[in-house]
């Protein structure tokens, strides 16, 4: 199964694990997966429609999703999805 | 809350943010969480604002980002935070900052007077994200 990569602002909502192992044969279907066992994480990562907020970004291997089919990007059992946030200021 | 840095690891963020004048310069902390927040070792990272917006604002893309997530790993350590400067301004977060910043992470701001690093301050958001509450910064050998 997929493992995907909690980056450090948002483990306190998985209870501290920096990995969890979802279902999915999709992004879509990945995120799903943690916002069911994970909760507290939703909102942190979308919007209510369900879409990704604006800092937030998810890699499949290094490849940005974005890049790719978006939510609808497929998953291989093996694959390595990681939750990368934008970082900014000044 | 207390963020515990190298004295030589200090010295290679003033390298950086020295050199950056008088842009902003940026990067990540990397180290491990506990008691005392303790930075093992820092990623300086290219700052990828439009040209004319790094006189006042820092931007670490998610490639980048990425890149120092993979850094850590390797080095068996997270990322605990974020360092950048203010040129010509004082160490402490904007507005903008705080618009922009996650909770959890210390966000260890330099203020460069005229080409110099002068102080840091280190900071941390409130789960609100309402304000940024100061961390004490103990710099060991």
């Amino acid at each position: 199964m997929p493992v995907l990569r909690i980056p450090t602002p948002l483990r306190v909502y998985t209870g501290g694990q920096s990995d969890v192992t979802v279902s999915g044969v999709t992004v879509s279907a990945a995120l799903a997966d943690l916002t069911a066992r994970h909760p507290d994480i939703r909102p942190h990562i979308m919007k209510d429609d369900g879409e990704l907020r604006a800092y937030v970004n998810l890699f499949r291997g290094e490849e940005n999703v974005a890049n790719l089919q978006g939510l609808q990007t497929p998953l291989a059992e093996d694959d390595r999805l990681r939750i990368i946030p934008s970082i900014a200021g000044g | 809350m207390t963020l515990a840095i190298p004295s030589t690891l200090l010295g290679e963020i003033y390298a950086v943010v020295e050199r950056a004048y008088p842009e902003e310069g940026a990067g990540f902390l990397l180290g491990s969480d506990g008691p005392v927040r303790r930075v093992a070792s820092v990623f300086p990272l290219a700052n990828a604002s439009e040209d004319a917006a790094r006189r006042n604002r820092y931007l670490i893309t998610p490639e980048d980002y990425l890149k120092g997530e993979l850094e850590a790993e390797a080095q068996g350590i997270d990322i605990i935070g974020v360092f950048h400067s203010h040129p010509d301004h004082p160490e402490r977060p904007s507005e903008f900052d705080r618009e922009w910043a996650q909770p959890y992470f210390s966000y260890l701001i330099t203020s460069v007077q005229s080409g110099r690093a002068i102080e840091s301050r280190s900071w941390r958001l409130t789960d609100d994200r309402a304000q940024f509450i100061e961390e004490a910064i103990e710099i060991t050998l």
